[in-house]
């Protein structure tokens, strides 16, 4: 009798999972299917460069059969609900899968309609995203039009995915209002529910003093509540108000609802596990990977990539009845770009915040941490290649799953104590 | 780890004050951090307080404020009226937690 290992989601965590698994699990055994709603597979980073006409449409899209390797079943379908007592998954049209062992790789999705007044009739006119597809194209036309007020960029509430990309998209903003001469034209408000610039308090300062450079108004600890869209103002519960001409806006990120249905979630769909071996803490036959998952580290494409190739080996150790050795660290990689083509690299796990310093070589790097160069730039934009090329297809990257102190200054740490 | 005593009680906090023992904390304790931030505990505080306390033995993690909302029931809105301007890190020092991440 065959065995199924079924994943549900087929991005970029579900994608490695599969594509790792394939060679290692012999086909006459192992069966596995993976189960999403589209064809489409979105290079997610790419969506901050939409806005600004830098990538388009086809730079960012491929079908998600092409990226997925031989012998791996591709099923399209909505999840409706998980029986974990049973092993079962059943989809919205009535079909049914059993499995051995099930991944939940369904990510995170902004959800606007969790804040009252986001989803309305200034939706898409004056509130935009860009954390979707249709938002970041939507975005691209509203800013083409754009001349002159406040444009406010905006975090609902954390965790949200690839917490560095609002900034990213401030600084790119400032510098794009630069190059068209709008600049002394607008206002730049950032309003985030945190208070700075960051969650890890010396990026957080680094990254502040940036956003002071360029005379963006940082408006922190700000919780909101709803939008009045009549007035165009965000109001906190705090009843802070910040009015805005033009929003962008990074609304409440939810797990999946059927991960909710199937009684497998926290309070924002997000699956307990293991924060070092992704084992699901309810159910050892189920493991939850990648932005679906409630570890305490970033919701970023890295964060996938680093601990789905520790997943790998222990999934294999576990389907023998062996205990899991690997055991992840919540190794973190990021650029954020800063405009004017140049970027900054952090680097970072569970224990240890992001440092300045040399990547991945001490001394040598070449890449900046933590220091705005034109290198970490070229580096994200090589990286759309790396991930259609090296990442997906789960080619060894030449980059280590664990974090290094190697190169590494922790100068700033130790002023940090005292 | 810095160890100081609040009202007679000798604990163990971190470097912005929150306490890094679980064990260390009873409710007069509770009060005694409350007053040190000028808030007096109503009934009301004391259902987020013990929310915070019972959750974390099960979770090991100090809860977010949405979680505080959905689980614990209590309205966001009136985590700020209770705790006002920081009601995530306030509700954490007065329970003797360590100081929320909820973010990262």
């Amino acid at each position: 009798m065959k065995k199924r290992l079924v994943v549900l989601g087929a991005g970029t965590a579900g994608t490695m999972v599969v594509n790792r698994l394939r060679p290692l699990l012999p086909a006459q055994d192992w069966d596995i299917t993976v189960v999403d709603r589209d064809d489409e597979h979105r290079y997610q980073p790419g969506y901050l460069f939409l806005p600004f006409g830098t990538y388009t449409e086809k730079q960012v899209t491929r079908p998600r059969h092409t990226v997925l390797a031989d012998g791996v079943d591709f099923m399209i379908g909505d999840v409706d609900v998980i029986h974990p007592e049973t092993n079962v998954v059943a989809l919205m049209d009535g079909r049914v899968l059993t499995y051995e062992y099930l991944v939940i790789a369904s990510g995170t999705s902004p959800r606007p309609d969790q804040t009252p007044g986001m989803l309305g009739e200034q939706w898409r006119r004056s509130i935009f995203d860009f954390y979707t597809y249709d938002g970041a194209v939507a975005l691209r036309e509203a800013l083409k039009g754009f001349d002159h007020g406040r444009l406010v960029v905006h975090i609902t509430d954390m965790p949200i995915k690839c917490p560095v990309a609002p900034l990213e998209f401030t600084f790119l903003a400032e510098a794009w209002l630069r190059e068209h001469g709008l600049r002394d034209r607008v206002e730049l408000v950032f309003v985030t529910p945190l208070p700075g610039a960051f969650t890890k308090p010396i990026a957080s300062a680094r990254l502040g003093s940036m956003l002071e450079e360029r005379k963006i108004v940082l408006e922190a600890d700000f919780l909101l509540e709803h939008i009045d869209a009549e007035t165009k103002t965000l109001v906190s519960y705090d009843e802070r108000e910040v009015p805005f001409d033009l929003l962008v806006t990074v609304p409440l990120n939810m797990g999946a609802d059927f991960v909710a249905r199937s009684g497998l979630g926290d309070e924002l769909n997000y699956v307990p596990v293991d924060k070092h071996t992704l084992l699901s803490t309810a159910h050892d036959t189920i493991f939850a990977v990648g932005d679906a998952c409630d570890i305490p580290a970033s919701k970023a494409g890295s964060v996938a990539h680093f601990s789905v190739e520790i997943f790998a080996d222990n999934f294999l150790q576990h389907i023998a009845g062996q205990p899991m050795t690997g055991s992840f660290d919540g190794h973190t990689n990021c650029f954020i770009e800063s405009g004017d083509h140049k970027g900054l690299l952090i680097d970072f796990n569970y224990d240890t915040e992001p440092l300045p310093g040399k990547f991945p070589l001490p001394v040598i790097g070449p890449m900046d941490l933590l220091k705005e160069t034109r290198a970490n730039h070229l580096g994200k934009l090589a990286f759309r290649w790396i991930y259609w090329n090296v990442l997906l297809p789960g080619r060894p990257m030449p980059l280590p799953s664990h974090m290094s102190m190697l190169g590494k200054s922790t100068d700033d740490l130790s002023k940090n104590e005292e | 780890m810095p160890v100081t005593t609040i009202d007679g009680h000798q604990i163990t906090v971190d470097t912005e004050g929150f306490m890094t023992d679980y064990a260390e904390w009873d409710e007069p304790l509770g009060a005694s951090l409350a007053a040190q931030i000028g808030i007096a505990l109503s009934d009301q505080h004391w259902e987020a307080i013990r929310f915070l306390r019972k959750d974390f033995a099960v979770k090991g993690e100090t809860p977010t404020l949405r979680r505080v909302s959905v689980v614990g029931a209590i309205p966001t809105k009136t985590l700020f009226q209770l705790f006002p301007q920081k009601p995530a890190k306030k509700m954490a020092y007065i329970a003797g937690l360590p100081k929320p991440h909820g973010c990262v």
